[in-house]
Formats: C-alpha cells, structure tokens, sequence
C-alpha cells in the first residue's frame, strides 16, 4: 500500500529514526537533494523531510527524522505498517552532479542522513569523495557505515572526543583543505551555524561551496514564500530555487532569525502533544 | 430609457447579510443567500430584454435572461439546467464572480443603478437545487455515459479550471484523473479565498459529486516532479491539461522584507484557509497573531488577508493602496464589507521599507505618500509618489498581497512547452492547445491571475476540443 512504512530502524533512541516507506512514484524519480513533504493527520501541518536515500526496484524511499516538535514527536509514534496519511515528492531542484574530480560532503546531527543521498550521488557519478561528519558524541554519530562503503575517508569530530576530532567539523575540513588543494566541491547539511561556519572557512580556498537549507516550509511547492531565504542579496524561494545554494551568498543570520518565528506556538503544540500522550 | 419608466424601476432585492457587529471577529459566510421569495421577486425585476446583453457580459455566456425568467416562474430545477450548460460551479459563481464588470455590468437596468442581481440569483438557484444523481449536479440531467476506462485525459491542478474541464468530460463518458500537489483539491478555492466568503462545504460539494462521476483526484501528485506530460503519455493518457494556476508570491524587493511579522497573502491565507491555523491549536499549523496589522494592496487577496487578521483579533487592519478606493480591483461588495467591518483604509500610498527590532520582529514601515499622474497603460491614472512626503505606521504584522506570478514547477520541467516573456504558458485561444500536441492549458497558468470565470472559460474550451478530438480518433 502507497505511503506504508515498512520498516523503521531506531537510530538515537528517542531521538532519531530511520523509515522505510513504500511510494514508488517517489522513489522512482527522486534524486539527491531532493525533499518530501508529509502530513500526519487532517488537522496535522505540513513538514518537510529530506530524501535520504532510494530503492526503485524495491519502489521505497527513505528519511531520517529527528524528534524535535509536536509533528516530528508524533511521527514518532508509527511503526513498521502505518501508512503515512500524506506524502509528495520528490521537491526541491536536485543536487547539480557532475564527474568532477574529489567532493568533501560535511554532515552535521540529522544533517548527515541528507548528506549521504548526495554523497552517494557522487561516488555513483564517478567522484571521489570525502566525508566530514560530527555530532555531540560517539553514540550520536549517524550513517558512519553507509558512508564508509562510498567514501574514500570519514573523518569524524565530536564535541566530546569519543571518536575522531575533539571539536567540530569545520575544523576538520579546514585541515583537509589545507593539506588537498585538489577538491573541487564542498557541499555541507547540517544545523544552520554549522553550515554559516562552513561557508567561512571555505571562503579563502575558492571551492565551490553548496549549504542545503531548512528554512520553514508550508506548501513546499513554491506558492507561499514562506521558505524565502535571502541569497546573495535577492529574494529565492528554498523549496523551488534550492533548497540548496552558494553558500558564500546566503545570509545564514537572517535564516536563522525566521526559523524562530513561531517559536511559542510550536511550544505549546508540543506541550500540548506530551499531555495528551501522558493520558 | 425614459425618466418615467426609471421612476418605476424597483431597487434590488438587499442581500441577507450577517451584522457586520456579529460577523468580523468569526468565520462564518457573510452574505445568507436569498430565501425563495426573494429571488421570485428580484427576478421578476428583470425586463427580460429583446436583445439581452448580459449573457454576452459573462464569460461562460450563462443564458441570463432564461434563467432568470424560470426563477420568476419558479422553476428552479430548469433554472439550474440552464445556467449548468455552460457554467459548471454555479453556487462558487454565484458568491466569487466579479458580477458588476460582467453580466451585471452589462445589464440595462445598470445605468439606474439597480441592476437586477444576478450573481445572487445564480447563488440561490444552485444552492437550492437537490440533485437526485452526481450527473444531474453536474449537468441538471439525469443521467450521463459511464466513463471509459480507455478514454483518458489527464489535468494538473485542481482549480476551477481543471474541475471545469473534468466535469465537462467526465460527463460525456471520459476517465479524467487530477493530479494536485496539495493535500486537498480546490486549487484557490480551497487554499485563498477564505470561507466567510466561500465555505469550503460548498467546494467539497462539488469536488463530491466528480467524485461520483468517475473522476479520480490524486493528491501530493506535483506535475513534473512526481509525475510528468511524458509519463502520462506513456501510461495511455490521450490527453493532458495543465491548470496550475499562477501562485508564486511577489515581494517589492524593500529593505526589511523578509523581518519575522512579514508574510505573503498566500502564506497567510494558506495557513488559515487549507491548513485551518485559526483553530491553532486543536490544528497543528501555527499563524501569526497580528495586533496592528497592514496589508499592501488592493485586489480581492488584500481584502480577504485584511479580514481574516481582524477576525484573528487584530486589533486595527489597514489596507495600503497606492491608488485611490475607486481604482481598487476588488470587487465592490466586498470591499463594502470590509469596510462595514472596520477594515480602514490607507490610500495614496506604497510602502518603502519595513523596520524591526533587535530579534528581527517587524516594528514599523515607512510608507510614501503617492498622488494620481497620468493614464498608464491600463487606462488608470498612475500613482506617482509625492516628492519628500513619507510617514511611518507601527505595525507587527504585514501582509505582502501585491500580486502573483506563475510558478515554475511544471514549465521548468517540462521544456517542450512553449512560455511567454512572463513564464505564462502559451496556447492557441481557438483551443487551448499548448506547444506540445495534445497537451492543452487554461486558467492563470495561461493568463496571469485572473478570475473563476475566466478559469472555467479555458476549462471548457480545452473540454470541447478534447472531446471532439478523442471522437475522432
Ligand atoms: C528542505 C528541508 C529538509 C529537511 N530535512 C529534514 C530531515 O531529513 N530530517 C529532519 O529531522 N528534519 C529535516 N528538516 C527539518 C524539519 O522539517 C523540522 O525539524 C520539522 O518541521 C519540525 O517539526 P516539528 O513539528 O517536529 O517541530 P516544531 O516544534 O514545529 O518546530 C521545531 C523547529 O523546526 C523548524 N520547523 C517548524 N516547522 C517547520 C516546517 N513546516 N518546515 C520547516 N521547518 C520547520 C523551526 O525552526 C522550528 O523552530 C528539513 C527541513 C527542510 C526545510
Ligand atoms: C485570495 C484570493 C482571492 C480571490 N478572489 C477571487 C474572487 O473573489 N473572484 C474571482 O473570480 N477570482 C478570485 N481570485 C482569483 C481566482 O481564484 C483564480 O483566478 C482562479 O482560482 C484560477 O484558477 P486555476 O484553475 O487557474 O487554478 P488555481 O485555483 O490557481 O489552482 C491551481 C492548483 O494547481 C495546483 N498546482 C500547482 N502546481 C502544480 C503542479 N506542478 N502539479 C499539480 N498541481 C499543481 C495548486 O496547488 C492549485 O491547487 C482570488 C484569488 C486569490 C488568491
Ligand atoms: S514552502 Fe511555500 S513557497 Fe516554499
């Protein structure tokens, strides 16, 4: 049955998962980069969830979600065999894949799930690629061995030092664009400072540098402007003009200011939402 | 006419309304619709004249005159047959159209001010027609040819074009599938125009009923994303239609534009009208809560963005408008409505640029103080701002409802349609036939946003020349 999930793999506890969902027309044309928009219930709203991998044959895609609010909360409670009430996709323009040469894909927390679909994009394009994770700590680290299949390197910070750098991301890529100046790409998903400081230490290597945005989303399709981000000093559209961009030009302060706009209600949807899952 | 058959002229039937007092702080439909007598005695105003212009004045050309005459005589179920052979969204016409530039514009009666109200006699018949079957609702006959599952036409989109198109079709024996990228079929209907003006019971009513016809609605279905005018070929289609709409958002391109407390009339609208953020929270999608509100604008979304933040609570909703009240596109009635709800109005004026506070949350904008120059090109006299005139409005919440423009999403993927300089998507008015052959387009995709009406013309043009098409072959 169309939108069932079949399967859904616990990766943080309470945290973070893994679904399988059955939608072949999705899977079938879904690319890298590419988002899908769901809605739980009639009164549910919309969210926006990256495709982070495909499987045409088997006509399945798959998302990784993190627990942060009412809806994502609420996504939570399906298991294997629920059918998700409304999924559309594939949105958002594609990655821009070509054969290249060497591509460093940096992933931070949940990021690092929509950075995998792109990094594979890139092994299957015939690059070479070098993956940049990070995340609090070692128990916290997502997608490692599927990395690790397509990837030359995965080098690792944490905040706490369990495994790889103690530190961040931006680090690590610093230190590798220093020592090779033959990567052609850096394409980063992750929180927004973290991708705001990504596009900083870049900026003296003249790499191109792609950051994939997560602003606020309603429709998903172009209709409402409420993704708008400002790139480059112009007005675009993350949902149909990204969502990924030039990360020299995107002004992250301004992002991260309308993620916040509706704090206080998303609040209290989700207070609301742990009463009623107390009774 | 003569000053003495003027004398005679009765004044129209007034429109049942809600009490402005009682209606601007909730949703519910504003105007009542007639009761029977009502429309008995407002149609028999009609002259019934030898050479009737109204129905010339229509776009869908709805026989005016007849239908009318059936109302006077109490024939409601004719009247509807009538009026359903060649407008298929009659009681979504009768509440949206803009009457007083149409039939009503056209009507003899006009010069005395008292046109007979036709847009409200179109509301009342098909309100009150009972339909015994889904083909009588659809075209007021009983029955209709089963669809063929081999005759397949696909339309994009699910706006009054599109449901225009299926219900023509589907009715003459066509299996008509909608693909739309919502989660709900309407297009504007349901995302837009908001339902103090249009309750969604009476889109869902005729959605219902294409339902019953054998039309298929497939929703989160994006056309050229999830499923392309290729594909759909491929898959035995005979036929596609494109109808979706012109809904990308304009900004003006101002200094603090995109401040936390600025949002497009879409937006807005999108989250109040299909989401149902007003029930926020027993519905999950959140809406900004504006206390002193501005919309810039003055067309029809400016008007329903105004109301629906003063029946949000705002505690004052000013409408900006570059020109003056008698050049606003909006249409008449409701404009009034607005007013008798405490809407104000700001005219001679465009705002420069918005201000905020440290957290990025709108606090002011700074308007220009404009004035009416010479004619432009749509005959209207230009607003031109007055040299060093500004002045600054306190405000939390804007809305942007400064126009749309046509979205990308299909056109870009889907290269062997031809577009015009605006992204508009290029047809032949003869057929509504595209650059690709079979692939037909209609409503705001073609035109630019425009009305219902308008939408629904271009869906049964495209109708009547698939149909005869696929006769043909
Ligand atoms: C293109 C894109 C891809 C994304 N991919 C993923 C992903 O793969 N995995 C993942 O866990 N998250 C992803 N996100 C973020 C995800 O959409 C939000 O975490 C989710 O909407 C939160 O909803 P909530 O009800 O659980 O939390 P809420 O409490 O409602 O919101 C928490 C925070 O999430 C953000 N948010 C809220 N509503 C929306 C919305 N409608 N659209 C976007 N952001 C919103 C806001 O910053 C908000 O403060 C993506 C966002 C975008 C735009
Ligand atoms: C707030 C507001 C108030 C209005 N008030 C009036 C009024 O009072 N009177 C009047 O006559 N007109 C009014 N209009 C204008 C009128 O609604 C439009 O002209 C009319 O709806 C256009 O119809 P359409 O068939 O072109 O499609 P639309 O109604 O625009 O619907 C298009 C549909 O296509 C869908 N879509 C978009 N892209 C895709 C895709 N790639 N694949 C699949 N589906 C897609 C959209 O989600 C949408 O549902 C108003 C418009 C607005 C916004
Ligand atoms: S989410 Fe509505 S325009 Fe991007």
């Amino acid at each position: 049955m169309i939108n069932k999930i079949l399967k859904k793999r616990i990766l943080i506890p309470g945290r973070v998962s893994e679904l399988t969902i059955y939608a072949p027309h999705i899977a079938e044309k879904a690319r890298p980069g590419n988002f899908a928009v769901l809605r739980l219930s009639e009164k549910g709203e919309r969210i926006p969830l990256t495709i982070a991998d495909r499987d045409p044959e088997n006509g399945t895609i798959v998302i990784v979600y993190l627990v942060l609010g009412k809806t994502s909360a609420l996504l939570d409670t399906h298991v294997e065999g629920d059918v998700i009430l409304d999924l559309c996709g594939p949105l958002g323009k594609p990655t821009e894949i070509k054969k290249q040469g060497e591509v460093v894909c940096v992933g931070g927390g949940t990021g690092i799930a929509a950075m995998h679909h792109i990094a594979k994009g890139n092994f299957e394009a015939g690059n070479e690629v070098t993956s940049v994770i990070g995340a609090r700590s070692k128990d916290l680290l997502l997608f490692k061995p599927e990395l690790e299949k397509i990837s030359s390197r995965v080098l690792i910070a944490t905040d706490d030092g369990t495994v790889g750098h103690k530190g961040f991301v931006t680090e690590v890529l610093q230190k590798y664009l220093q020592n090779n100046s033959s990567v052609s790409e850096v394409v980063a998903v992750g929180p927004v400072p973290m991708m705001k400081a990504v596009a900083k230490v870049t900026a003296p290597f003249d790499v191109r540098t792609m950051v994939s945005l997560n602003s606020i989303m309603v429709d998903g399709i172009g209709m409402c402007g409420a993704c708008r981000v400002s790139v480059g000093g112009e007005i675009r559209f993350a949902c149909v003009d990204g969502p990924e961009f030039d990360a020299s030009r995107v002004d992250f302060d301004e992002l991260m200011t309308r993620l916040c706009a509706f704090r206080d209600q998303e609040m209290l949807s989700m207070e609301l939402f742990k009463k009623s899952e107390a009774s | 006419m003569t000053t003495k058959r003027k004398a005679k002229i009765k004044p129209r039937i007034g429109m049942p309304l809600l009490d402005p007092l009682k209606r601007a702080r909730i949703f519910s439909e504003v105007s009542l619709g007639y009761r029977a007598e009502d429309a008995v005695l407002e149609a028999k105003r009609c002259l019934q004249c030898k050479k009737p212009t109204c129905r010339k004045g229509c776009p869908v050309e709805v026989d005016c005159k007849s239908f009318i005459r059936m109302v006077a005589e109490e024939n409601f179920r004719e009247a509807f047959r009538v009026i359903k052979d060649t407008n298929s969204l009659p009681a979504i016409c009768g509440r949206v159209c803009p009457q007083e530039n149409q039939c009503e514009g056209t009507c003899k009666l006009r010069p005395t001010g008292q046109p007979i109200a036709i847009g409200r006699l179109e509301r009342f018949v098909a309100d009150n027609f009972y339909a015994r079957t889904s083909c009588e609702e659809e075209t007021g006959f009983m029955e209709c040819l089963l669809p063929d599952e081999n005759l397949k036409v696909a339309a994009f989109g699910s706006g009054p074009s599109s449901l225009t198109l299926a219900g023509f079709l589907a009715a003459r024996g066509v299996k008509v599938t909608i693909f739309e990228a919502l989660h709900e079929p309407g297009g504007v209907l349901v995302y837009g125009i908001p339902e103090f003006r249009l309750p969604k019971s009476v889109v869902k009513r005729e959605v219902d009923s294409l339902k019953h016809l054998g039309v298929d609605f497939k929703c989160n279905f994006v056309g050229g994303m999830s499923v392309t005018v290729d594909d759909l070929f491929a898959d035995g289609y005979k036929a596609v239609f494109i109808g979706v709409g012109a809904g990308l958002p304009k900004f003006m391109k101002l200094d603090g534009e995109n401040l936390v407390g600025v949002y497009s009339a879409n937006e807005y609208l999108t989250r109040v009208n299909l989401m149902h953020a007003y029930r926020f929270p027993e519905y999950d999608t959140p809406v900004p809560k504006g206390d002193k509100v501005v919309v810039i604008g003055g067309g029809n979304v400016a008007m329903d963005a105004a109301r629906t933040a003063y029946r949000l609570g705002a505690s004052s909703v000013r409408v900006i408008y570059r020109r003056t009240k008698g050049e606003m596109p909006a249409r008449r009635e409701e404009l009034e409505h607005a007013l008798d709800e405490g809407i104000e109005l700001e005219i001679l004026a465009s705002p420069l640029s918005f201000a905020g506070d440290a957290n990025g949350k709108l606090q002011k904008v700074t308007l220009q103080r404009m004035e009416l120059g010479l004619p432009d090109a749509s005959g209207r006299r230009r607003p031109v701002p007055v040299d060093g005139q500004t002045f600054e409005l306190e405000t939390d919440m804007a809305v942007m409802a400064v126009g749309t423009g046509a979205n990308k999403v299909l056109t870009q993927t889907t290269p062997k349609l031809k577009l015009n300089n605006r992204g508009y998507i290029e047809v032949d008015p003869a057929t509504g036939e595209t650059s690709m052959p079979m692939v037909f387009a209609g409503g705001d995709i073609v035109t630019g946003a425009a009305t219902v009406v308008q939408a629904m013309g271009a869906g049964r043009l495209a109708a009547k020349e698939i149909l005869g098409r696929l006769k043909k072959s």
